[in-house]
């Protein structure tokens, strides 16, 4: 996915200019907050990192039980790091798996080191810690010289479809066979409600509420069998899942040793969408961004769920802002530009007159505010009324503006959406649909060149001011972006700092803090 | 609710209506697992004619038929029916109550109970979709309608999405609500209906009868006559706007009042006053 080149609509530069800076002041106070202070997940992360697995006979995984004991015995706030290699070279255990196995029966107390002592348990968990990192590492390598082998797509955007049956072992063919009619990227949903669980299940899974739970073996076997369908179809098929909710970070840890492609992370869909507790979101969110930057990941950002709550045409600032946000939340946590799928979508009431026009603008806006990052362009939902012929004809003039405007990543529209989970037939007929749009206009945006005082111009220039607007609100505030998100500045959602799930997650770090695995990310 | 049969078209038939009257044309479109190409060509639209004159039509006639991967096939199948339509055994499920604008809720409110009517939402289980409840209760609305926030006289409590049982009977508890409204918009296992019935035997369980909140449960999939089967007072099914869910509560809260006052109290007054207007 190459930078677009030339300029195509005449943006206000310095607007563009000044949308950058406000973000950047939105966005500090919020990394340092990330820095202050560590999670239950980050923890986690960590020790698994560090090679932990598996879980006891209820299901609970042994990295769970492992921190529940350190954090009753020390607190959370120095990081486990310190207590956990601290017992472990006393001889508690051999390894992590089994230490916890100790710990969860009560045979073992945990203490924070100090002197020569804290200066071993730092060196033995960096070392340990620093190994799961490479093991990410050499994914990464792994999956460029298959990148290499097999190929990109030939045509942009790459197609990304969803799978969503609850059932690993029915997910498995199901993706093979969307690979082999042209998907390019594969995106198992997950189980309704996991965002909200605050552990990672484990093992292959098969009972799943409209979707798979994330687990590291559903990773690792829905990899392997597109791995198989890539070599048979002789390009590099992607896989997709989701780093949100309370588990972020573990699951960022868990897609980077299983090579997975793209994750879903916003920086903000858990607090609005989820009511997750805003610091431990934008905790777990850096972290897992680091992670994903080493492990070569593409994220999916979140902006098309502002618009389906929300009006298309009266939100579209929040999309800007929010890119805008996401962009510099990412950029600090190390991704590179071609690892930013910033999302938004098709929203905009198609009996509005010049619905069309104005979704190009908004479109555009996006592609050329952000030239280089591939840019995920969501199909209609809120607009689909279960007139499927009607829907059909939205979805081609969605991949039309997808094709006009030079996307990344396109969803591919169901037309029975908001009716059934999209039938074998419904996926045929919307392939069928990119597939003409691509063929006959794929090459479009090269000719597309709107007047410069046009409607389109016009339009992608009130948004862009319309977006500084809300970026200055956002400052006005006290303790700026977290009051902002309290008084309900984005959408109608309230979310207070001191409200929502998994804030008894969330612990001021302490000056003796310590974790490795931060440390190593952190490095350059 | 009452279950009203089509008066309007009385003794009427129709059949359906392809370009000329009563040629009882329809269209279809289905797939089946059998190959497609080549030899199998012939036998797959043999199959799919099968299957269009097993369900009645005749003639039927494929019009399309496509291969989906090496072992299906989309099928497209235009025909004629000969079932009758006949209009007046047509049953649905028909509004008993009378529509209110929010000025004539918040009125009829404000007689009834002399203080706002409080309303509990949620999204119950693991369903996140609040696309539902927050048309309904947000004050943004839907349909151009505005949503129970609106109002004046009702105090909306929306507790979002994936709410426990537990938490919504407790949360019913403190505010002391009139009415319940749930939100069901995964259906997958029919958990909607499963959802649907904890919460009703949670709230049986928690109030007396007598006490209890209107129930109210609402989604893309519900049958609107499965009230008694699930335990709730009121079902709305797709298409839904905030002034049906205020009408109806309105409606419920004095058909209520009037019961426990036995003879005609303030209640009935406000809902003829209402009604006459």
């Amino acid at each position: 996915m190459s930078k677009t080149g030339h300029m195509k609509l005449m943006l206000d530069q310095a607007a563009v200019r000044r949308a950058r800076a406000l973000s950047a002041r939105v966005g500090e106070p919020i990394v340092r907050l990330a820095q202050e202070h560590t999670t239950v997940s980050v923890e986690r992360a960590t020790l698994r990192l560090g090679g932990i697995t598996g879980a006891d006979p209820e299901g609970t995984p042994w990295v769970n039980r492992l921190l529940d004991v350190v954090r009753a015995d020390v607190g959370l706030e120095h990081g486990v790091s310190l207590p956990v290699w601290h017992a472990l070279l006393r001889g508690e255990a051999e390894d992590l798996t089994t230490l916890a196995q100790k710990a969860a029966a009560g045979s073992v107390r945990f203490q924070v080191p100090e002197g020569r002592e804290a200066t071993r348990a730092r060196t033995a968990a960096r070392k340990q810690v620093g190994a799961g990192l490479r093991r990410i590492a050499a994914r990464r390598r792994e999956r460029e010289r298959l990148v290499k082998r097999w190929g990109d797509p030939e045509q942009k955007p790459w197609i990304y479809l969803i799978v969503a049956t609850g059932d690993i072992y029915e997910d498995m063919p199901q993706a093979q066979a969307a690979a082999r009619e042209g998907a390019d990227i594969i995106a198992v949903i997950r189980s309704t409600g996991q965002s909200l669980l605050d552990y990672v299940p484990e093992g292959p899974t098969r009972e799943g509420f409209a979707g798979t739970y994330a687990t590291q073996e559903n990773f690792r076997l829905m990899r392997a069998a597109l791995d198989e369908t890539s070599r048979e179809v002789g390009r590099y098929i992607r896989l997709t899942n989701y780093a949100s909710g309370l588990c972020m970070p573990e699951i960022a840890t868990l897609a980077g040793l299983e090579r997975l492609d793209m994750m879903l992370n916003d920086s903000m869909y858990g607090i609005l969408f989820r009511d997750i507790n805003p610091v431990r979101t934008f905790v777990d969110q850096r972290f897992s961004r680091q992670v994903h930057a080493r492990a070569g990941i593409v994220i999916n950002t979140g902006e098309d769920n502002y618009l389906t709550t929300a009006d298309a045409m009266d939100a579209a600032h929040t999309v800007t802002v929010s890119q805008l946000l996401n962009e510099h939340f990412a950029k600090e946590a190390g991704l590179a530009d071609w690892q930013l799928g910033l999302g938004h979508a098709f929203e905009i009431d198609p009996d509005v007159p010049d619905s069309f026009r104005l979704e190009l603008a908004h479109a555009m806006l996006a592609r050329q505010l952000f030239p280089d990052a591939p840019l995920k362009w969501m199909p209609p939902t809120r607009h689909m009324t279960g007139d499927v012929f009607r829907g059909y004809l939205l979805n081609a003039f969605f991949n039309l503006a997808g094709a006009m405007t030079d996307q990344g990543i396109l969803l591919v529209g169901m037309m029975t959406e908001a009716v059934v989970t999209p039938w074998l037939s419904d996926r045929d007929l919307a392939l069928q649909n990119v597939r003409y749009v691509l063929n006959a206009a794929g090459g479009l945006h090269e000719d597309f060149r709107p007047p410069p005082d046009g409607f389109i111009a016009q339009r992608a220039n009130q948004v862009l001011s319309e977006s500084l607007e809300l970026l200055e609100q956002i400052l006005d505030h006290e303790r700026g972006l977290l009051d902002a998100i309290a008084d309900g500045t984005f959408g109608l959602m309230r979310r207070p700092a001191d409200g929502g799930r998994g804030l008894e997650g969330v612990a001021e770090r302490s000056p003796t803090y310590f974790n490795p695995a931060s440390e190593l990310l952190e490095a350059p | 609710m009452t279950t009203a049969t089509g008066a309007a078209g009385a003794g009427r038939v129709v059949r359906p209506y392809g370009d000329t009257t009563g040629d009882g044309m329809v269209q279809m479109s289905f797939t089946l697992p059998v190959p497609y190409g080549g030899a199998h060509s012939k036998v797959a639209e043999g199959a799919a004619q099968q299957l269009a004159h097993k369900m009645g039509m005749d003639p039927a006639m494929v019009v399309h038929a496509k291969a989906m991967g090496p072992d299906f096939t989309f099928f497209v199948v235009y025909g004629r029916v000969h079932h009758l339509v006949e209009l007046d055994k047509v049953q649905v499920v028909e509004r008993d109550y009378p529509l209110l604008s929010p000025k004539e809720a918040n009125l009829a409110i404000r007689k009834l109970l002399r203080r706002r009517m409080v309303v509990v939402g949620a999204c119950i289980g693991t369903d996140a979709h609040t696309v539902g409840i927050d048309a309904i209760l947000n004050i943004k609305g839907f349909a151009g309608e505005k949503g129970l926030e609106y109002y004046r006289e009702v105090r909306v409590v929306n507790m979002g999405a994936q709410v426990s049982v537990p938490q919504l009977v407790a949360r019913t508890q403190q505010e002391k609500a009139d009415a319940v409204l749930i939100s069901q918009v995964v259906t997958q296992r029919d958990a909607h209906l499963l959802n649907t019935r904890e919460m009703s035997a949670a709230f049986r369980e928690a109030y007396p009868a007598a006490d209890r909140p209107v129930l109210v449960v609402g989604g893309p999939r519900f049958d609107e006559g499965m009230t008694a089967e699930l335990g709730v007072d009121r079902i709305f099914a797709r298409g839904t706007t905030p002034a049906d869910v205020a009408s109806y509560l309105v409606h419920a809260l004095a058909l209520r009042r009037h019961r426990h006052a036995g003879a005609p109290g303030p209640a009935r007054s406000a809902m003829e006053e209402v009604a006459l207007r």
